[in-house]
């Protein structure tokens, strides 16, 4: 075949997100092992036919598992990025609109929250909130909203100079409207990119709260919680590990090529 | 502009670092009341969650008032930051010790992961962002950006399963967990430095074949340099700054990778501490931790700025 892919990164990214997507999907309709069920006489047992990805050490089937943790890691990620997306544009444009003292009582909020490394802030709120999925959603939201809050930010101040504005301003257009009218167009771009890593962010932070007891608690499971069980078993059951590690691997790799592919495609980078 | 001269502080450095160190006030302060209010303002008793639901009313009483959860909340927060301002954490449930001390303790042991992990990073990156950005498009280019995009997307908690299991378990090269020797250091720091050198190395790429398009890297050819060696001693020189940059950008992502790899590896730092206060209901231990684990990384984050300022002249006039 002579067809040059112009933008690899995207082709990669849609696909492999697509993958994950729909094994979270229709594989549990598909492969209808119970994730839960227990059975002692296949404790730790290698993968098979009836158990393509072997079982753990009370005996349940991990694929079934790696399937139903996809669905909980894809929704509790696309949940959280969506309330950060809005709750953050919001602020954002508040404080850009509001100007003055809000503006910089807003930003000096960003500045504190971008203060605690990492996913450091979830983990604090987590552990007062205790583990549970409403509670790890809360923790990682109010991680995550400040990116958006900076992007919309921006690029309202920078709409606001512009000449094309001004000109409409001074030809006595609604300031409100306008900024309506020419803000979408130029914060979508950046925004969706931003929006495509903080999924692929989001499973990371997900799967280090749940592997760190602070987020999906067992039997429910999740790839992190099925990474910190499988630790123990490294050397008899490397499967155990190998499974959740490389469900989460490729996600965020998905995310990651999809997140540079609408890069590319929109000309600009998060 | 800011002007040349301003009183006694005329050197345009020396001013910029006041600058950025007034400025680190407001955030400080800031961190400090938001792990304040997260651990006393959340809903949920720490007493209760501490003592467990079946404690007699009696020894709650007696726990929050050991704590000085009975007092008023402005006092309790003017006495925590009266205690900031002297060093002074509070006093473990657990360990009957002074936090600050649990925390001096094990901070070595965290700064002595991170270091490495960054040594690690650099020491990976730019090998493979000179291979890639020489010759882009090329087998090395395409093999090193593969190894860089797979970097970014391994998770911590299994890059270091995978390594535990291939060196330490298989070829029994190296151990598998705890605090030592050199030996010890490798796998921890390897498992942390990998996402940051696939960063790094993707940014030296971009710089170098940027370089390589430039006016003076024509001028270094036509003297008769060879590419390679034009490339390496240009382009890295000017490469530098967006390095400095980037792991700058990035110390926050580095020091939270810490937290989880001291899990991983059972490293005995400040990482691991918070995460068995938390088990335990330590609270005064988990603020101590949260607070160290924040300021440091503003700290370091200032000191980034510093050597920037002090490396690109550019940086002081804004």
């Amino acid at each position: 075949m002579n067809v040059r892919v112009r933008n690899p990164s995207l082709a990669i990214g849609v696909t492999t997100v697509a993958a994950v997507v729909v094994a979270a999907i229709l594989g549990p309709l598909l492969f209808r092992a119970d994730p839960l069920s227990i059975d002692l006489a296949n404790t730790l047992a290698g993968p098979s036919r009836a158990h393509p990805f072997g079982c753990d050490a009370l005996g349940r089937d991990v694929l079934a598992r790696v399937l139903s943790g996809a669905r909980l890691s894809l929704s509790i990620s696309t949940v959280v990025v969506a309330i950060s997306l809005v709750v953050g544009s919001l602020i954002g444009a508040t404080a850009a609109l509001s100007g003055g003292r809000i503006d910089n009582l807003v930003m000096r909020g960003v500045d504190i929250v971008l203060a605690f490394p990492g996913i450091l802030l979830a983990i604090a709120l987590a552990a007062i909130l205790g583990p549970g999925l409403i509670d790890l959603a809360i923790a990682l939201t109010a991680m995550g909203w400040t990116g958006y809050a900076r992007i919309v930010r921006g690029e309202v101040l920078t709409l606001r100079e512009r000449d094309y504005v001004l000109a409409a301003e001074s030809l006595g257009a609604s300031r409100s409207r306008l900024l309506m009218r020419h803000l979408i167009p130029g914060v979508v771009g950046p925004l969706a990119v931003q929006a495509t890593f903080g999924i692929g962010g989001i499973i990371g932070a997900e799967a280090a709260l749940s592997f760190l007891g602070l987020g999906a608690l067992p039997p429910t499971p999740s790839w992190g919680n099925m990474l910190d069980a499988g630790r123990a078993f490294l050397l008899v059951a490397p499967h155990l590990t190998t499974a959740p590690g490389l469900a989460i691997g490729l996600s965020i790799l998905g995310f990651n090529l999809l997140g540079d592919g609408i890069a590319q495609k929109v000309g600009h980078r998060a | 502009m800011a002007p040349a001269a301003e009183g006694s502080g005329s050197d345009p450095v020396i001013n910029y670092l006041v600058r950025r160190l007034l400025a680190l006030v407001p955030v400080a302060l800031g961190v400090a009341t938001l792990t304040f209010a997260i651990i006393h303002l959340v809903p949920g008793d720490p007493v209760v969650a501490m003592l467990g639901e079946t404690a007699a009313p009696a020894d709650i009483v007696g726990m929050r008032h050991q704590l000085g959860l009975d007092r008023p909340l402005l006092e309790q927060y003017a006495a925590y930051l009266g205690g900031l301002a002297v060093g002074d954490l509070g006093e473990s449930i657990s360990y009957r010790k002074p936090v600050s001390r649990l925390i001096a303790e094990r901070f070595p042991a965290t700064i002595e992961l991170a270091a490495a992990g960054m040594l690690v990073a650099v020491l990976l990156a730019f090998p493979l962002g000179i291979i890639a950005g020489s010759n882009p498009g090329g087998a090395g280019d395409l093999g090193a950006m593969g190894f860089a995009i797979v970097g970014i997307s391994i998770p911590h908690i299994y890059l270091g399963p995978l390594l535990m299991i291939l060196f330490s378990l298989d070829l029994r090269w190296l151990p598998l967990t705890g605090r030592g020797g050199l030996e010890h250091l490798v796998l921890p720091a390897v498992t942390l430095g990998t996402a940051l050198a696939a960063i790094l190395a993707r940014m030296l790429r971009q710089s170098l074949i940027r370089v390589r398009e430039s006016d003076y890297m024509r001028t270094a050819l036509s003297k008769g340099l060879s590419a390679r060696s034009a490339l390496v001693r240009h382009g890295l020189k000017n490469a530098l700054t967006s390095v400095v940059t980037i792991i700058g950008l990035q110390m926050g992502a580095l020091l939270s990778g810490t937290l989880i790899t001291e899990i991983i590896f059972s490293w005995p730092g400040i990482g691991r501490l918070l995460i068995s206060a938390i088990g335990a209901r330590d609270y005064p231990v988990v603020e101590g931790c949260v607070l160290t684990f924040a300021m440091t990384y503003v700290i370091v984050n200032m000191a980034t700025d510093f050597v920037y300022a002090i490396v690109d002249p550019r940086v002081r006039i804004s």
